[in-house]
């Protein structure tokens, strides 16, 4: 025994550092991490507020630039205008007689067998690529017209899709989508599935094995048939994809963390904390779970990719968000039948896609290094 | 002398070149076909898909050549009676089963009467509803002897017609009135159809079926025609993914696919020119409405929406010109028969948008107060493409437009059961060359009839319409008044006319287009 | 632990009846029938039909049935494709989905092992980068992007390979398929050999050998290996299932006749049969795989025991 008196002065008190303090340092104090978790958030405030600084709605449709190419310069491109002319020329059911372009507003004259219905310049309104149209002249037999109208600039930096969509404004509004659907199933799948092959891992024998049945026989369900029948009682809502996706994600994770569970139970520290008499849920939430954390938050990173693969495949059949809206996987799916010929319709959205899954395995990566235990 | 042996030398290396030289090639049509067959049983037909292949594979009374025209198949010539009722038929001397047996009368005999018993479940049992109890039979009120099918010796085959058809020849070329052979059936059961095991009396014969992988045809020598017939083998691949088609055709591997992707369909043009075929087909593209749901109910609101409706752009953009602007039901084709379009067809679209508006604000909807709409629309790029198109002309008039995408066997589950829907997708195919084919749909007793159509005019005409089968001017004529109605009415509301959209390799000849999309591989050579 | 296999076998029983039970009648539930379809049908044929297919017995009829074939080994008559029985189908499609699946997997396997190793050995240096780079891409490329892309560059322009088809099985009309299949498992697989590498490394026992001076490379990575091995097993058994039993994408875009399609094609065409067949197919798979990856958990890891 020693007999050195106690100090009974009141030192400073040192601030103890808990072990989150130690992994939040240690995230910070890595580098792809954080570029990804910055990336990770400027992608969220484009897909959140870019879809409104764009200049066109997802949801417009232009009638003369069905599935054309990306471009920096402005739609409609000079070689297009006499084809727009003469697109509006027929639809107004007359003949394009000349045009000529100056300053950015374009002069047509035109002309008819029957007398032309002024309100025929709707048409030239309607048109995507002209503007604030006016006629200039009318010939007394009302058999012939001048017109003008400002040239409608339109840029469309991904190009458009197969309906006459701006690509851009619907990326950046697929975006919203699929990180919806990537991060509410992932966290159901990973909370739901921790906690239940934490639970079967540990208690092991009897209620494992009927925990694990389950697993099993819920695996072995056609899971599209299961899709079917959630589509059919709750309708075809969004809520409704990332129940779905998530109801069949969790199966993995459980089996995973279940295995580590019960190689974990066996070591002496769990034996210590028994014998000090800690409840069986303070063990799962002190000692199994933490000690779970690093194989979950890996295959969590590989999880979010597939929840938003699965939901892609799902829509390609049919089955997943509905029109107008759309995810990075209905357009990419859409866009990899489109190769070779309109080959941007896979490209941005493959680019947003990849970028932001890098994005994600990196964070992933980074926490799984700060949260592991071992690194002292 | 040792040394060189010349004469050896000179024996191998002619052997060598002979057996290079290359065999008398087989002449192989490998055809892109986009899916497997249900069955190819034909009484268990119900897909075009196996119309081509069954086509091949059997002969019936009366054939269609590489243009769709009628020709005499196993019949070689046929009589009617004055009354227009009883059609007797010769059946040809050479006319053989792949076993070397003759085709006799009594094969169509056993024939009809198994595709209208009960117990076979055959889908197109309706063909032969005109037939003398035919639908008495196959609802099970009659026995299947007492259908009007009767061989009057081995060679003779007499049909008695419940009331006079001027189109029964023609749907004498569907598949399902093809003869099967009851020997094979009675001894094998439902093993019959299996390759090698098939018996059939076509230019050709079952070698293989791998579902999903291909279908093999090989030449029946015992076929009456098998001089003319000029392939060896024809190989019926199935291609579910159009742009693996396309690639597969492009590689060399299919000589022709009976599909393209059609969103691709300008560049597929650029790049192959005219191996693209595309031309009107018999089949129409609608919209069946509701009709007794508020607000469908009133005929006046369904017009607005179909005035309002661009079906130019649909043609033009969304379907790259694969299709055709449709005002009427009944597509334009059909020898005789002028369809009745509705009158809005050659309206400017500024007259049709001032009508609509003024038709809606009537009804009290207007941008301020949104008519709701919802169209439900089976899974497929163009579709949903078409749907998304006319959500977007419906917006400024004020109509607010929901999209519901489900699978086929959904939609049409929900169809057939005349669900909860406002506007639903439909397509309807003509099973044979004439209008009655694409208006009975709409019919009140039709299974079809997804619009719930019940018109008091319409099913007189139509009923007039039957019952004038000996005068088939007057009969198209109130057919077309029949037609007017429903247009009109819209029963349905028309979009737009199918065409068929094939790729077809410059290697082959015989491959003729035509509106019923029939290319019968007896005439095709490489 | 022979007396857990058997256990388990038993128990596998029980299970596969209420997997065929819940199926069935989630299916009958389904809307749409095996017979709705574009071209609807007059009633009088819809009657026939059923009353062919047997549909318009009660639905406990049709259950007794169908359990009682079943028992008897048959599946029953494709709804869909009636000249064919749904074993007949699974004769030719399921040795075609196995070959294919197998190759994908073992390619998986090794592939990702190796490289996982390799970047756990080499932690946070270029290799390890490249390695993560590389896995992260091909996870995170779809399937359907995959095979159209290979066709479009070895098939078409270089013309080294068929576009598609199996060819009977040809060497090589399986690159294609395989490769595409391979590919998403080689880059998760190298991804969890990566990180329970890693993890195992820092385990007390190692840090000790190789403090001890033990820094034999092999026996480093024996000793590692053992411990890290556990996620890639959990994670081989399901995949193997799957894998084996085909994919639909992969057999669609390359027109392979396996069993795959039937997954999702029997199931949106609601061909009955067909989809029990899967569903019992699949269950099958999926039991006997996880049976082995529990088997082979208590063989790798000691600590592992199972009453």
């Amino acid at each position: 025994m020693s007999d050195v008196a106690v100090d009974a002065t009141p030192t400073r008190i040192a601030k103890g550092r808990s072990l989150w303090t130690d992994a939040w340092r240690r995230l910070r104090a890595n580098r792809a991490a954080v570029v990804s978790a910055v990336y990770l958030v400027m992608m969220t405030l484009a897909c959140l507020v870019g879809p409104l600084l764009t200049g066109h709605a997802y949801t417009t449709i232009y009638n003369d630039y069905v599935r054309v190419p990306p471009s920096l310069s402005p739609y409609p491109q000079p070689d297009q205008v006499e084809a727009a002319l003469t697109d509006a020329a027929r639809r107004m059911r007359v003949d394009l007689v000349s045009w000529k372009l100056e300053d950015g507003r374009v002069t047509a004259a035109i002309g008819a067998t029957r007398p032309i219905d002024p309100r025929a310049l709707r048409y030239l309104d309607r048109s995507s690529s002209f503007k604030d149209s006016r006629v200039e002249t009318t010939t007394p037999d009302g058999l012939g017209m001048t017109l003008s109208a400002t040239v409608a600039e339109h840029h469309f930096l991904f190009g458009t899709d197969n309906t006459g969509r701006d690509l851009l404004t619907r990326t950046l509004i697929a975006g919203r989508v699929s990180l919806a659907i990537g991060l509410l199933a992932g966290l159901t799948a990973v909370v739901i599935g921790v906690i239940y092959g934490a639970t079967a891992g540990y208690l092991g024998g009897r209620v494992d094995d009927v925990m694990m049945r389950f697993v099993d026989v819920l695996y072995s369900l056609p899971f599209i048939f299961l899709v079917i029948m959630l589509v059919v009682f709750f309708g075809r809502n969004f809520v409704l994809m990332f129940i779905a996706v998530g109801a069949v994600q969790w199966l993995d994770m459980a089996r995973i963390v279940r295995g580590q569970a019960l190689s974990i139970r066996r070591q002496e520290f769990v034996q210590a904390a028994l014998a000090m008499g800690v409840s069986p849920f303070g063990i799962l939430w002190r000692h199994v779970v933490p000690n779970t954390l690093g194989p979950v938050a890996v295959y969590m990173t590989l999880l979010v990719p597939q929840v938003i693969l699965l939901e892609s495949f799902l829509s390609y059949l049919g089955l997943g968000v509905q029109e107008p809206l759309t995810s990075w996987g209905v357009l990419i799916a859409q866009g990899a039948k489109n190769i070779p010929s309109a080959n941007w319709l896979l490209l941005f959205p493959s680019i947003f896609l990849t970028s932001t899954l890098f994005a994600l395995n990196f964070l992933g990566d980074g926490l799984r290094d700060a949260l592991d235990p071992r690194d002292r | 002398m040792s040394g060189f042996r010349f004469k050896p030398l000179m024996l191998a290396a002619l052997m060598l070149g002979i057996a290079s030289l290359p065999a008398a090639a087989e002449m192989i049509y490998n055809r892109g076909n986009s899916a497997d067959p249900e069955s190819l049983d034909p009484h268990k037909t119900s897909t075009i898909y196996e119309a081509h292949i069954l086509r091949d594979l059997f002969e019936g009374l009366v054939m269609q050549d590489a243009t769709s025209g009628l020709i005499p198949g196993v019949a070689e010539s046929w009589t009617l009676s004055p009354d227009g009722k009883v059609y007797t038929f010769k059946v040809r001397s050479d006319a053989k089963w792949s076993n070397g047996e003759p085709v006799t009368a009594d094969d169509f005999v056993y024939s009809f009467r198994r595709l209208e018993d009960p117990a076979t479940g055959a889908e197109y049992a309706s063909m032969l509803y005109v037939v003398k109890n035919g639908e008495e039979v196959n609802t099970g009120k009659a026995k299947p002897d007492t259908l009007g099918v009767r061989a009057v010796d081995p060679k003779t085959l007499e049909i008695t017609l419940k009331s006079p058809t001027p189109y029964f020849l023609e749907m004498l070329t569907h598949q399902a009135t093809y003869p099967v052979n009851k020997a094979s059936i009675d001894a094998l059961g439902a093993e019959w159809v299996k390759p090698g095991k098939l018996v059939s009396n076509g230019p050709f014969t079952l070698a293989e079926f791998i579902p999903n992988d291909h279908i093999r045809l090989v030449k029946n020598p015992q076929f009456h025609a098998a001089g003319e017939v000029k392939l060896d083998a024809v190989n019926y691949i199935p291609t579910e993914d159009r742009s693996t088609a396309i690639k597969r055709y492009e590689g060399g591997e299919l000589d022709s696919n009976d599909d393209l992707p059609t969103e691709q369909l300008a560049d597929l043009k650029a790049k192959f020119g005219d191996q693209v075929k595309i031309g009107p087909y018999l089949g129409t593209y609608y919209y069946a409405i509701k009709t007794d749901k508020a607000p469908w109910t009133n005929p006046k609101l369904r017009r607005a929406i179909s005035l309002l409706i661009d079906r130019d752009f649909l043609a033009e953009k969304v379907w790259q010109n694969s299709m055709l602007p449709a005002y009427s039901m009944v597509p334009p084709g059909i020898e005789g028969y002028t369809p009745a379009e509705a009158d809005y067809a050659e309206m400017s679209p500024l007259d049709r948008e001032d009508e609509a508006k003024k038709i809606l604000a009537e009804f009290g909807y207007g941008p301020d107060t949104p008519l709701k709409l919802e169209i439900r629309y089976n899974t497929s790029e163009n579709h949903k493409n078409t749907a998304v198109a006319i959500q977007e002309q419906l917006k400024p008039f004020g109509i607010d437009v929901s999209l519901i995408n489900t699978d086929t066997k959904t939609h049409y589950g929900l169809l057939e059961q005349k669900g909860n829907y406002d506007f639903a997708r439909g397509g309807w195919i003509a099973d044979y060359k004439d209008p009655e084919s694409f208006l009975g749909i709409s019919r009140k007793a039709s299974g079809n009839n997804y619009s719930n159509f019940n018109d008091l005019d319409f099913e007189k005409l139509m009923d007039e319409a039957a019952g004038a089968g000996g005068d088939p001017k007057a009969r198209m004529q109130k057919l077309a008044e029949a037609e007017k109605i429903l247009v009109d009415q819209l029963g349905n509301m028309p979009l737009l006319y199918y065409s068929y959209h094939s790729i077809v390799s410059p290697k082959l000849k015989g491959w003729e287009p035509n509106v019923m999309d029939v290319h019968p591989s007896r005439f095709i050579s490489k | 632990m022979a007396r857990y296999v058997l256990r388990r076998l038993l128990t596998a029983i029980p299970t596969l009846f209420f997997i065929v039970t819940l199926s069935f009648f989630l299916l009958r539930v389904a809307p749409g029938g095996p017979f709705s379809q574009e071209r609807g049908l007059s009633p009088e044929v819809k009657a026939n039909l059923e009353r062919v297919y047997q549909l318009d017995a009660p639905l406990w009829r049709q259950y007794l049935s169908y359990l009682s074939d079943l028992l008897h080994g048959n599946f029953g008559p494709s709804y869909n494709l009636p000249d064919f029985t749904v074993a007949d189908l699974f004769r030719v499609g399921l040795p075609v989905s196995i070959q294919l699946g197998a190759s994908a997997l073992l390619l998986a396997l090794i592939i990702g092992s190796v490289l996982g190793i390799i970047a756990a050995l080499r932690q946070n240096r270029g290799v390890d980068y490249a390695v993560v780079a590389l896995a992260t891409a091909g996870s995170t490329i779809p399937t359907f992007v995959i095979a159209p892309l290979y066709q479009l560059v070895f098939a078409l322009t270089l013309a080294w390979v068929p576009v598609a088809g199996w060819g009977g099985g040809a060497l090589i009309n399986k690159i294609g398929p395989v490769l595409t299949l391979a590919l998403p498992q080689i880059a998760i697989v190298a991804r969890l050999m990566r990180g329970s590498m890693i993890e195992a490394l820092r385990a007390n026992h190692i840090r000790t050998a190789r403090s001890l001076g033990l820094t034999s490379f092999a026996v480093v990575v024996k000793h590692a290996l053992r411990g890290a091995v556990l996620p890639i097993i959990s994670y081989a058994g399901p995949a193997a299932a799957a894998l084996l039993t085909g994919s639909v994408v992969v057999e669609t875009v390359f027109a392979i006749p396996g069993v795959g399609r039937y997954f999702v094609d029997a199931a949106l065409n609601r061909d009955y049969t067909l989809v029990m067949g899967t569903v019992v197919l699949i269950a099958v798979f999926v039991i006997v795989f996880n049976l082995l990856v529990d088997v082979a958990y208590a063989l790798v890891d000691p600590r592992v025991r199972y009453e």
